[in-house]
């Protein structure tokens, strides 16, 4: 591994901590009361956003689903801005009109945050539609579980994607579970890498427990998407070690399943990979972990300093401001 | 200039896509085939593919798409059939179309225009007559708009476009063929308030839509028996223009509400219970409602007409409002 490289998987070890010390922070300040509503974590995933985020430009789009904190974060949206979200405050990025389920930041093209399963492939599409007609080379990024498969609007959406030759590129964060029902129990063909390319859509699947081979694959498909190569799809092999929301007594999979997948903690690997190649001191670790516990200390006493939106704006951003005459 | 409702739509689609290049018209068979109402008959061969893009069928896909593209910067117009098979879309109308805007704090717009048929008369059966605006209109965050005169489907469009919100219009497929004098410089019209159609003083006749025409025809028999109804033309369901629905019952102190809905729980029903709410002490009747009849609509001339709201049904029901004491 050279500087380059090991400084860059330096760089993602850090994206993927943040993600999961945030998280662990949201079911801390969940169990305490502090943010409500459901709550889906990403724990155990972070390599799958970790690998696609870092290669993405600005200006491409991001659409994703209700378990999206790690998402949001590593598109951009400050950790402040996301607690304070799932506080209900006014400094959160939605002004506490989304929670946790439905984060959204124009600044960097995250356009959520979708709480309705296979709801924002659609959105994704239009997106790519919207580039592709006015001659722009930016990406639309859609990440989904694999439950979403099952849905008609995953089907229109490969189809129109590949039917249009749209810069689309769909992730599918394949956990093996939709709630409690494992693929198998819900799919008949249970390769979905081979299903979408029944759509005449490139498509591979890659190891999303390992943040390089993520990496790897995605920067491939948003390379080729970009250059104009049509949609691409991968599916990105994963698993959530929690349960599926924090109201979820987990009885469909048992504890040896998970702690088997939990000896492939995407975080753990990387970080053992480092240091057996001299590239990372216990001394960089411990400099790391600091760092993503300041962030996250931070975004926590920004959102407790937040402030509820009053109440005479209850019905503010219904419909806009500004309405033509 | 002599023009159809089918015309005027027409129109205002050509001259939205000539005024902005971000416009474009999607859905199914819009381009090659001409539009299933001929509304787009001809602009394929003048636009081309890619501004009038026919899709797969594929409700859901489509209309979500039109969401994306317009969260994209475009000015989609996306056609769905029907209202029956805007069922098929509901999650993206519904969950996507309308809140998008609110569950982000007022950061993402959804400019789009979606049209759509709608309504009875045409012996379809009850999968392709339902009226079903009513119901979108329970949906805050949407505009939903019902031209009724050559003047609204020609002038609806480019302000719905103008709109940063998501726009619903639905036009009545029995309006399609009406034919009429349209000024020649004909252009944009409001979307936000209702309109007298025919002053009156002694009922308010409230209707939109499709069953204007029937409200026209009530009126005009009304008032050869000496009772002078007005009419008034909702043309926007939701915001409802509560200035001049609560105006007109004022003056006329009885309103019977015409609605080629369902009535229990219907658009008629919201109506009715404003009047009651804002205008009790104004009131010298019940407020009247003629609805359609709570089946599923018939396929068998009579029956269907048996169902729908009928000039003899709001003539009967304007003579009970103005016969009742006050
Ligand atoms: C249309 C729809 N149906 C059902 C649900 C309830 N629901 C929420 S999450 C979920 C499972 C989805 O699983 P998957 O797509 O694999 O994503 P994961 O939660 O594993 O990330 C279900 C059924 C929903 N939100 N939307």
């Amino acid at each position: 591994m050279g500087k380059a490289d090991s400084d860059h998987a330096r760089h993602l070890l850090h994206q993927m901590l943040r993600v999961r010390r945030l998280e662990e922070q949201c079911v801390e300040l969940y169990s305490a009361a502090k943010i409500r509503g459901f709550l889906h974590v990403y724990i155990g995933e972070e390599a799958v956003a970790a690998g696609v985020m870092s290669t993405l430009a600005p200006d491409d789009a991001v659409v994703a689903t209700y378990r999206e904190h790690g998402h949001a974060l590593l598109r951009g949206v400050p950790a402040g801005a996301i607690l304070a979200e799932m506080y209900g405050h006014v400094e959160g990025c939605c002004r506490g009109r989304g929670g946790s389920m439905h984060l959204f930041d124009a600044g960097t093209r995250f356009f959520g945050g979708n709480a309705i399963v296979a709801g924002g492939l659609p959105l994704a599409v239009g997106l790519a539609l919207a580039d592709k007609m006015s001659g722009r080379s930016r990406v639309t990024v859609c990440f989904f579980g694999e439950g979403a498969v099952a849905e008609g609007a995953f089907h229109e959406s490969l189809n129109l994607a590949a039917l249009w030759q749209l810069p689309v590129l769909f992730c599918c964060e394949n956990n093996l579970y939709a709630m409690g029902t494992a693929l198998a129990r819900s799919e008949s063909q249970t390769d979905i890498a081979l299903k979408a390319a029944g759509y005449e859509i490139a498509s591979w699947s890659a190891d999303g427990m390992d943040v390089l081979a993520v990496e790897e694959a995605a920067r491939r498909a948003v390379d080729a998407v970009r250059a104009g190569g049509g949609p691409h799809f991968l599916e990105l092999r994963t698993y959530r070690f929690r349960a599926h929301s924090m109201f979820d007594p987990e009885r469909y999979r048992d504890k040896k399943e998970v702690s088997r997948w939990m000896e492939r903690d995407p975080i753990d690997t990387l970080r053992k990979a480092l240091e057996t190649a001299g590239k990372l001191s216990e001394k960089d670790w411990k400099s790391i972990q600091r760092e993503v516990e300041d962030e996250v200390k931070a975004a926590v006493e920004f959102a407790e300093a937040g402030t509820p939106e009053p109440l005479e704006d209850l019905t503010r951003f219904v419909y806009s401001e500004r309405s033509p005459e | 200039m002599k023009t159809t409702y089918r015309e005027a739509m027409r129109a205002a689609i050509r001259d939205a896509i000539q005024r902005d290049e971000r416009v474009f018209l999607m859905g199914e068979d819009v381009g090659a085939y001409g539009g299933c109402f001929a509304v787009s008959l001809g602009l394929f061969e003048e636009f081309g593919p890619e501004r009038i893009r026919d899709t797969p069928l594929s409700e859901a896909g489509f209309v979500g798409a039109g969401i994306g593209a317009a969260l994209g910067g475009m000015r989609p117009i996306v056609e769905i059939m029907t209202v029956n098979f805007s069922l098929l879309a509901l999650d993206q109308l519904v969950n996507n179309a309308a809140t998008l805007l609110h569950m982000s704090g007022g950061q993402f717009n959804v400019p789009l225009v979606v049209r759509m048929t709608t309504g009875a008369g045409r012996q379809l059966g009850a999968q392709h007559s339902h009226s079903l605006e009513g119901w979108l209109a329970h949906i805050p965050g949407l505009r939903i708009l019902t031209p009724a005169t050559l003047e609204d489907a020609r002038g609806m469009l480019w302000t719905a476009l103008e709109d940063p919100d998501p726009v619903l219009i639905f036009e009545h497929g029995t309006l399609y063929n009406v034919a009429g004098e349209l000024a020649d410089d004909a252009g944009p019209v409001d979307i936000s308030t209702a309109a007298v159609r025919r002053p009156g003083q002694d009922i308010s006749l409230i209707t939109y839509g499709g069953t204007l025409p029937a409200v026209l025809d009530a009126a005009a028999r009304l008032a050869a028996e000496g009772i002078d109804a007005e009419v008034l033309d909702l043309r926007v369901l939701r915001p409802l223009d509560d200035a001049a629905i609560l105006g007109s019952v004022a003056k006329t102190h009885r309103a019977v509400v015409v609605d080629e809905g369902w009535r229990s729980g219907s658009i008629s029903a919201e109506l009715s219970a404003r009047i009651t709410e804002n205008a009790f002490f104004d009131l010298d009747a019940p407020v009247g409602r003629v609805c359609s009849a709570e089946v599923p609509l018939p396929y068998a001339k009579h029956l269907e007409l048996a169902a729908l709201p009928t000039v003899e049904r709001i003539v009967a029901a304007a003579r009970e409002a103005v016969g009742a004491r006050g």
